[in-house]
């Protein structure tokens, strides 16, 4: 359990799908779900979900405290998402009872484009060049603090920003069949070309 | 998750997907919208894409979905980390006590527990019941679930799910039945189960014919798939795409008979991606640690040393009925064609 790795938290989302994105840029990953789970994870990836869900799930594995403490000392990380959700300083409308790692100086309020039928599809202009953003009952960038980069954008609003290590974006990449953001939080990083020790993780469908 | 989610959008190749394309309406249709992946840019926003409905089933996965019929149970749902809520009038046991014809909740129920939770909020049509769906649409409901556990509308048809923004569930019971209900847009795919029994063996029964069947398929040569395209009533290039890619096109979830949080972990072991509990939560005596207790086994579902932490002690599930006690009009996974 301790060969070198990116970790992807499985508690609940869509985990698999960035673990997929990940093995396809040849970098071994690990779903994490447990606090031993961690060691040896580089960097991690928070991925989309339900955050009061994943907030629940991450107290009760005992995840909570050695994540921030990782977190805080500078372990790179992409959150989309609701996983962006869980990186902020400051959710709105989020449940009273919602953990925050609190990594991220930004704003953000949750399900702030609507529910389902309103989840949307669209161009954003980001660092990488145009890219095709997946909003699925999507998260809104209320505001940014000094220090946070604003690197993607839909119009106007800010979608994606980039603060110290941490990487975070209110649509989800692993959805839209293009690694580039994925490659670029690699290389944020400093885990550029990095292959890890494990065997990537292939396919998770039907594994067990 | 579907293999035309992670190809690169540039290699989006409208080429070998169209070619992929020549028989009947379904698919066709089913292939326009999933290779709508474009040009980036400038593109105007897409509600209701094949990407977009699938997306909230991604979103779902390693999650529990609660059936509930009303406000307070929907609150207690979402405390215990439920991923999602099922509204609905009558939960599938009480469908099953009770008999007549079961239809789609009432409008100003869904919305009291829409107002309730902040997770998204499902909803059953029955199958072939397009109008109910309309209105669970217009509701806002953020998945609608074409469901055997209502009464039939329809013998012959199912929704054409193409026709709306909102993404649909459909039960299955093996591969050709959950491909069917792809090429008709389905954007998650669950099995049947035997819903309101408590008893797992019939989703179980489901899950092992669907995943095996995809398993089987990806040994066969391409000859052989017409053959199974043929004996799975299935359409040919939905098939190929399983036989070639080795994963089915959208996510698969369990349902029907879940009761336990053993019952999940063994749905999740067996492959699925995630379970929706019905009677099992709120027919149990003590629905709140039952509801916390099936999260947590559905996260950590290959960890028997969490599995036996979190099954203890929960009081007595929902006492279960026998699927050999069921006469056959009371079989609901037999509904659906």
């Amino acid at each position: 359990m301790s060969a070198r790795c990116v970790g992807v938290l499985a508690l609940q989302g869509a985990f698999s799908a960035h673990a997929e994105t990940l093995a396809g840029l040849g970098v071994s990953c690990r779903e994490v779900r447990t606090p031993k789970d961690l060691s040896g994870v580089e960097a991690i990836v928070i991925p989309g979900g339900e955050s009061s869900t994943m907030s629940q799930l991450l107290e009760s594995s005992g995840l909570l405290q050695p994540l921030s403490e990782r977190l805080h000392a500078g372990m790179p990380a992409l959150g989309t998402c609701a996983g962006m959700i869980l990186l902020a300083a400051e959710i709105v409308d989020g449940r009273d009872d919602q953990v925050s790692l609190s990594v991220l100086d930004i704003v953000v309020r949750r399900n702030a484009y609507g529910r389902q039928v309103d989840s949307f599809e669209a161009g954003i202009d980001t660092v990488v060049g145009p890219f095709r953003g997946v909003f699925i009952r999507a998260p809104r960038i209320v505001s940014t603090g000094p220090g946070v980069e604003v690197l993607g954008r839909l119009g106007d609003e800010p979608v994606l920003v980039r603060g110290g290590n941490v990487l975070a974006a209110s649509f989800h990449p692993e959805l839209s069949g293009d690694a580039r953001l994925h490659r670029l939080f690699l290389e944020s990083a400093g885990l550029e070309g990095f292959a890890g020790e494990e065997a990537p993780v292939a396919r998770l469908r039907g594994e067990s | 998750m579907a293999g035309d989610l992670i190809d690169p959008a540039g290699a989006a190749a409208p080429g070998p997907e169209a070619g992929k394309v020549e028989v009947s309406d379904g698919p066709r249709r089913y292939a326009q919208d999933m290779v709508s992946n474009g040009s980036t840019s400038g593109s105007r926003s897409t509600t209701g894409s094949a990407r977009v409905k699938r997306g909230l089933a991604e979103m779902l996965k390693g999650g529990v979905i609660m059936d509930v019929v009303t406000a307070e149970q929907a609150r207690i749902a979402e405390d215990a980390g439920a991923c999602a809520v099922m509204a609905l009038e009558r939960v599938p046991a009480d469908i099953r006590r009770d008999g007549g014809v079961a239809r789609m909740s009432d409008p100003e129920m869904i919305e009291g527990i829409q107002s309730a939770v902040r997770i998204p909020v499902m909803a059953k049509a029955r199958i072939g019941h397009f109008v109910e769906a309309q209105i669970l649409e217009a509701l806002g409901v953020d998945f609608v679930d074409e469901s055997e556990v209502l009464t039939p509308a329809d013998e012959a048809h199912h929704i054409d799910k193409f026709g709306f923004t909102v993404p649909f569930v459909c039960g299955a019971t093996n591969l050709g039945e959950a491909l069917r209900r792809v090429s008709e847009g389905a954007a998650m795919i669950r099995s049947k189960g035997e819903a309101g029994t408590g008893n797992i063996v019939e989703a179980v029964r489901h899950l092992r014919s669907i995943l095996g069947d995809i398993r089987r398929l990806t040994q066969a040569d391409s000859a052989e798939l017409f053959e199974w395209a043929k004996r799975l009533q299935a359409p040919l290039p939905l098939v190929q795409e399983v036989a070639e890619t080795g994963r089915f096109p959208v996510p698969i979830f369990c349902a029907g008979g879940i009761a336990t949080p053993a019952d999940a972990a063994l749905a999740m072991q067996l492959g699925a991606e995630a379970v929706f509990v019905g009677s099992g939560i709120f027919k149990s005596t003590d629905p709140a640690p039952r509801a916390r207790a099936i999260v947590e086994a559905t996260t950590h579902f290959r960890d028997p040393h969490v599995l036996a932490k979190v099954s203890r002690g929960l009081g007595a599930p929902m006492t279960g009925i026998g699927i050999d006690e069921l006469i056959p009009e009371q079989r609901f996974a037999d509904r659906g064609w």
